[in-house]
């Protein structure tokens, strides 16, 4: 096999890993969230959840309702690590309901900052489609809710923020070329100049654990949702050619190579693993894999060990809780079992 | 520095939070946070939107302001001081006093893009023009100048229809 040629734009699953559109919205008959009790916190709640399950839609019978005060810690930290509602959404269960599409493309917030935050996740680049998606499903809960507009300001919510079109429209990249050249820092630094807004999904700001970051727009009013999709379509365009642009230069770093081989040496034969060290090496084996190092290892699965190596979810998989060396050894079984078949090409074992 | 709650562990992260309408910061360890409801599983999430615009807010106009929403009883101070706006009505109550905030966190005040059913016909037809409009930069730039004069014919009628739409409410007025 041979180094993977990155001279199309088509194919972006080497940087971008999935698209995220979210949509505020809230009801014109009840203040806000932050100014609801929990009584009326639950009537909003359940008119929410009428006009969803209730619509006798074509996806109305797809959807599931759960209460948040019902879910266990792992649960509901689980929900966050596989990015179905925001942090905030669970640091405060009660009043709180989650409308979930079975195949967990589609999740509802009810009562996070807005009344009804409708989020689609795509995986790949598919920002047309995602939109597609949830413009239909804010569509049909417009013709049945009263939502809260005004002409000038458009969809108004808790945070001024978010009004005018309310629509949050996000990337995320794995951008660890980049993130080795230093050039997150500038980047970061023009893109807000731009309305866009770039961070680091995993980890604390300064320093994002495994290169993966979050691309968003920032300005929400007196801009279509249209002309704020092709506008951060263009800029990921253009980050995608430069990260593509710097493996190419790594690529042929030994320094590199060699962290990307040691990173997958230790993944196949370490037998405990904390879930930081298991995102950074997860992050430099993705890395591997995006420059055709090695055979029998795709993106996707490298996107799944991501979230399954999260200590909630790992937690609810397994069914338990668990102690952090249980975890970490468990941690590192579920990635040598996604490696089994993996392996490094003979000619590059020798060329190298 | 020592965490404020437990004064053991080594203090990494720094909390404000709006109690009682005082504005208190802590320093915590991670343990801390996370007993205390701030932090998680995953860190913190770092850079907080409302509170930069809470510092947007103009506080000393926020002060002698003493109108309240009618709908949710918010003054603008709760709103300049938690960065929340209490309700659809708010909007409404304090658009004057919201205005400069907006303008400078999205450098333009009308929406565009697309409305609820129950937005003003005037608004919907607003809408309409702006479509149209990009539709026929996008002919001419085409250099399709039969599509182009269709497009301007139908901007002309909406904006004609527009107008009417405009006086008949301003009559209402």
């Amino acid at each position: 096999m041979t180094a993977k040629k990155f001279d199309t734009l088509k194919d972006v699953s080497d940087v971008v890993i999935s698209t995220r559109i979210r949509f505020a919205r809230n009801l014109r008959d009840y203040p806000f969230p932050c100014r609801l009790g929990n009584e009326k916190k639950c009537q909003v709640a359940s008119i929410v959840k009428e006009a969803v399950l209730d619509s006798h839609s074509a996806v109305s019978d797809q959807f599931r309702y759960i209460q948040m005060s019902e879910l266990t810690q792992e649960e509901a930290v689980s929900l966050v690590e596989r990015h179905l509602v925001s942090p905030e959404f669970i640091s405060d269960r009660q009043g709180r309901g989650l409308l979930l599409l079975n195949d967990e493309s589609v999740s509802i917030m009810i009562n996070e900052e807005d009344h009804i935050r409708i989020q689609v996740i795509k995986q790949d680049m598919d920002l047309d489609g995602a939109y597609d998606l949830a413009d239909k499903i804010d569509t049909l809960l417009d013709e049945r809710l009263n939502f809260a507009f005004n002409d000038n300001l458009g969809y108004l919510t808790q945070c001024p923020t978010n009004i005018g079109t309310g629509m949050r429209a996000s990337l995320m990249m794995h951008l660890p070329a980049l993130k080795r050249n230093n050039a997150m820092g500038k980047i970061s630094a023009s893109l807000s100049k731009l309305g866009l807004a770039i961070r680091g999904i995993y980890g604390e700001g300064t320093e994002p654990r495994g290169a993966v970051y979050q691309l968003s727009n920032q300005v929400t009013l007196g801009i279509s949702e249209q002309e704020a999709i092709n506008n951060l379509r263009d800029i990921a365009h253009q980050l995608i050619t430069q990260e593509r642009a710097a493996r190419e230069t790594l690529g042929k770093n030994i320094n590199v190579l060699d962290e990307i081989y040691r990173a997958y040496g230790l993944l196949h034969y370490a037998k405990l693993v904390s879930n930081d060290e298991c995102m950074e090496l997860l992050s430099r084996l993705r890395f591997g894999a995006e420059l055709g190092l090695f055979e029998n290892i795709d993106m996707y699965t490298v996107n799944r060990l991501f979230i399954e190596i999260q200590p909630a979810t790992l937690m609810k998989n397994i069914g338990k809780k668990l102690p952090s060396i249980e975890r970490d050894r468990i941690r590192a079984e579920l990635v040598r079992t996604a490696l089994t078949h993996s392996k490094v090409p003979v000619n590059r074992r020798l060329e190298e | 520095m020592l965490c404020q709650s437990c004064e053991k562990r080594q203090a990494t992260t720094h909390i404000k939070t709006i109690l009682n309408g005082e504005l208190k910061e802590y320093n915590l360890c991670p343990e801390c946070a996370q007993k205390l409801g701030y932090g998680s599983f995953f860190g913190n999430v770092g850079f907080d939107l409302n509170k930069l615009f809470g510092s947007f807010m103009d506080s000393f106009a926020a002060e002698k302001n003493t109108k309240r929403c009618r709908c949710c009883g918010s003054s603008f101070e709760d709103i300049a001081k938690s960065g929340k706006v209490g309700c659809a009505e708010c909007y409404e109550t304090f658009y004057e006093e919201l205005q400069p905030s907006i303008q400078r966190i999205h450098g333009r005040t009308i929406h565009t893009g697309k409305l609820a059913h129950s937005a003003g016909t005037e608004v919907k037809i607003r809408n309409e023009i702006a479509r149209y409009k990009s539709e026929l930069q996008e002919a001419v730039k085409n250099q399709e100048f039969e599509r182009a004069a269709e497009l301007r014919d139908q901007i002309k009628e909406l904006e004609k229809s527009s107008e009417r739409v405009a006086s008949e409410n301003g009559g209402k007025e």
